[in-house]
């Protein structure tokens, strides 16, 4: 599908870095900063906020093995998609550790096949999802989404997926069914953060999202099996993952065993984790700022290194309110952010 | 004094200090130009400066009860070095939310400073860390006179604020920054006595 961009955002082709420019980060560095300036301190603590921290956690051999996917290709995008090195090693997953290089180095031996996804709830055919269903019972296709995470940062990315909306037609909803709920595999002998506080970041888990059934029917509304051409690696949510790009990235959950469509707006876990700071919409809205952090710019994670001039302006709904403004035609969108 | 104590090498330790603090400031920047600090430099370079000014302010509080217990009163003249240090760090920390994260947007610098309270208590404490080195040198500690000890025991009050800045400044994962807080602790209590002092 074929987005349409204001060129506000756009950047140059030749910004793009080269995938072998880029260094495995868990860089000889980090330890020696470590040892040089908190040796006597923080042996306490592994990686977390600061990532200058994780000398003691291991790091795995193994990569991930991710497959080609079949798809029908997007229109080329006119924004510099962020490079696939960065979409696969810059992630908050906090399953797998708080730090944003803690996914890709802690999720790599994580197992999605067998994979069961449950549709269940308020819907007259309630019905499982194995492993090979994900990528043959919907026709697959490319959509170049912006990702805003609400820390202010966002990317671009071409992710392989379908409609929601196809999941729930096939479920057939009942007419008591108004929101959906989402929820993250609950697996602590998988995910470290699940098993402790400390690298999981105080989470009650599984982690859980929800979305109003006007949104979740949003032919915007993505569920991903796949980005650049592959299958997800696990640090990105494999094998099934949730893409709602007008909202910040947290709605987006990852690794879904279990979508069901309820009546009341479901729990979701950063709004049970800090009521102020993260709302059940969550919308990108540049006039509403988080407590932390301003909201009305952003920074483009595409390539550059530290001197990338890649401020840019934050959009209303992240750039698609032609496609959802009307959603929230008659809503206080300061009270419900 | 019944045995003979080793004299400390100074000169020796200063150069380790030296060594420690430039080389892995001067490595992590040639990575971040170069955007092999992983995906996002900008935040790297934040984390690793904030975390490294902090982690050397507290190695500065273990300097002067450290040469009590050991009964080595020249350790003390280290204690400056790192005191400075902390504050190197602590300019590179504002100067990469300066020049990389706001990108020399001044008013959104200014407003988040006021706007963000971790912001806020991170300014403080950079603030009395600019005054501590500032008045660090030994013809200005001279020419201050006994208000130099006043001064400068606003250190305590630095560290308190770039604790909480980074127990701020964290989404939901406190425990490193609990962690900070309790070091801190206990490197007071090392002081208690001074503290009742001021408060008799």
């Amino acid at each position: 599908m074929l987005i349409k961009v204001h060129s506000k955002s756009t950047l140059k082709e030749n910004e793009v870095t080269d995938e072998n420019t880029y260094i495995n980060r868990r860089s000889l560095i980090k330890k020696m900063g470590f040892l040089g300036a908190g040796s006597l301190l923080a042996s306490a603590t592994s990686s977390s906020h600061a990532g200058g921290l994780d000398f003691f956690s291991s790091k795995e051999d193994t990569v991930f093995a991710r497959k080609s996917l079949a798809f029908k290709k997007a229109q080329p995008s006119s924004e510099v998609l962020t490079p696939e090195k960065k979409v696969i090693s810059h992630n908050n997953f906090y399953e797998f550790g708080t730090s944003k290089s803690d996914p890709i180095n802690n999720a790599q031996s994580f197992k999605v096949n067998p994979w069961k996804l449950t549709v269940s709830g308020e819907v007259n055919k309630p019905f499982t999802l194995g492993y090979d269903d994900l990528f043959t019972r919907y026709p697959i296709e490319e959509r170049i989404y912006r990702l805003r995470c609400v820390e202010a940062w966002s990317m671009v990315v071409p992710w392989l997926g379908f409609s929601l909306s196809n999941i729930i037609k096939q479920a057939d909803p009942t007419s008591k069914a108004k929101y959906v709920a989402f929820e993250t595999l609950d697996d602590p002998e998988q995910m470290p953060g699940q098993r402790s506080r400390r690298v999981g970041g105080g989470i009650d888990y599984p982690y859980v999202e929800g979305l109003r059934m006007d949104e979740a029917m949003n032919p915007l509304t993505l569920m991903s099996v796949g980005l650049y051409g592959k299958t997800l690696p696990p640090q990105n949510g494999a094998p099934i993952r949730l893409v709602v790009p007008w909202k910040y990235g947290f709605k987006s959950i990852k690794s879904i065993v279990g979508i069901k469509l309820v009546e009341k707006m479901p729990p979701t876990t950063w709004n049970i984790l800090a009521a102020k700071e993260y709302g059940f919409y969550a919308n990108v809205n540049p006039a509403v700022d988080h407590p932390r952090w301003s909201q009305a710019s952003e920074r483009r994670i595409t390539s550059g290194g530290l001197f990338a001039r890649n401020r840019i302006e934050t959009l209303p709904f992240n750039g698609y309110g032609e496609e959802v403004a009307h959603l929230y035609k008659n809503m206080d969108l300061r009270k419900h952010f | 004094m019944g045995k003979n104590r080793v004299e400390l090498p100074i000169t020796l330790i200063k150069l380790l200090i030296h060594l420690c603090c430039l080389i892995p400031l001067v490595y992590v920047y040639w990575q971040a130009f170069n955007d092999e600090l992983g995906a996002d430099p900008v935040e790297a370079v934040i984390h690793f400066t904030g975390i490294g000014a902090l982690n050397i302010f507290l190695v500065s509080l273990v300097i002067s009860p450290l040469a009590k217990k050991l009964k080595q009163g020249k350790l003390l003249h280290v204690r400056r070095l790192v005191g400075l240090y902390a504050f190197t760090y602590a300019v590179f920390h504002l100067l990469n939310f300066l020049f990389f994260e706001v990108q020399f947007d001044m008013s959104l610098f200014v407003s988040e400073i006021f706007e963000r309270p971790y912001i806020t208590v991170g300014m403080i404490a950079f603030i009395i860390l600019t005054a501590l080195a500032i008045t660090s040198p030994n013809v200005i500690k001279k020419y201050i006179g006994r208000r130099w000890q006043t001064l400068h025991n606003f250190t305590y009050l630095a560290g308190a604020a770039m604790v909480i800045h980074f127990y701020w400044s964290v989404k939901s994962e406190i425990i490193e920054p609990l962690v900070y807080i309790t070091l801190l602790a206990v490197l007071l209590t090392f002081r208690k006595d001074r503290f009742k002092r001021w408060f008799k």
